[in-house]
């Protein structure tokens, strides 16, 4: 009898592991800096190269930088929701324009609308590579002491926003645990 | 056509000379072909040419220049990018599992395995018994 119960235990076992390993996505990346003090940054306005836009700019707030570039399909599939997003919510987004042409990246801003208090240019990715950005469009949630509270990869939609974010603002905020 | 060839493979990765000094080159070499092209998971970043590789690239050369050494360099990247980054995980608390696992297998099946074959020549002696 045990002869077929342990592999059939073990094998009740694995069935469960791989199912859930074949159902995560290996191009998402846990990101080392989860609850770690958030990179600091200064650079150049995309819009105004004279100003400087950096972490100074939401210093002392709960905020968040979205990763983006005109280059990037998800970025153009999320621009609708992160317009309505900052409409909707009282928590500033910045822009983190990355490795782009800041001429492509202003005029995308004027043609689409412009859902950012700021924008900074990276335009060789030095400050992408501090935030160990991989694949745009990323989303950070910074908390007011300057910790990333969460990260997102891929295209920012209402549900991800409702699921992950929302939970983690109300908290943050002590509306709830 | 060969010379353009030579051209074109020349063109499509840089991860080329970047050093006069041979042993520079030599340690950048070995750094590039150990980190891992995020965008393109199975590749090193020597391989790789995509910009992101490319950047990491310029940035290990920078840290190089700057007289950085080895470990510091894969410790800049590490916090970035997380252990992932490195073809060969750092033993750490959350790898230990992936530098365990192959040995602990191999343990448990030669157990078995020594313990089948002993079962079996058991009953081999029972039959010649018989």
């Amino acid at each position: 009898m045990s002869r077929f119960l342990i592999p059939l235990v073990l094998v009740a076992v694995m069935i469960p592991v791989f199912v859930i390993g074949l159902n995560r996505d290996p191009s998402e990346i846990p990101s080392p800096l989860l609850m770690k003090p958030a990179p600091e940054f200064e650079l150049p306005s995309l819009k105004d190269p004279g100003q400087n836009v950096g972490s100074a700019n939401y210093e002392g707030r709960l905020a968040l930088l979205n990763v983006w570039a005109t280059w990037c399909v998800g970025c153009r599939q999320e621009h609708d929701y992160l317009l309505r997003l900052a409409n909707e919510t009282d928590i500033p987004l910045y822009g983190l324009n990355w490795r782009d042409r800041r001429e492509d990246a202003v005029s995308w801003l004027q043609q689409l609308g412009d859902p950012y208090v700021a924008s900074a240019y990276d335009e060789d990715g030095r400050v992408g590579i501090d935030w160990g950005v991989y694949g745009a469009p990323e989303t950070f949630l910074i908390n007011a002491e300057g910790v990333v509270l969460y990260k997102h990869i891929s295209p920012l939609t209402e549900e991800v926003w409702q699921k992950e974010f929302q939970p983690r603002i109300l908290a943050e905020k002590g509306i709830i645990e | 056509m060969i010379l353009f060839l030579a051209f074109g493979l020349a063109n499509a990765i840089d991860a080329g000379k970047v050093f006069d000094d041979p042993e520079m080159q030599a340690r950048y070499e070995k750094i590039v072909s150990e980190v891992r092209c995020l965008v393109c998971q199975n590749q090193t970043i020597k391989d790789s040419n995509a910009f992101l590789a490319g950047d990491l690239r310029r940035e290990i050369q920078r840290l190089m220049e700057e007289g950085r050494s080895d470990a510091e360099i894969y410790d800049f990247l590490v916090t970035r990018y997380g252990d992932f980054v490195l073809y060969r995980p750092r033993m750490s608390g959350k790898t230990m599992a992936l530098w365990i696992a192959p040995f602990l297998l191999i343990a448990v099946g030669g157990i078995v395995a020594i313990r089948v074959v002993r079962g079996r020549m058991a009953l081999s002696v029972d039959d010649d018994t018989d």
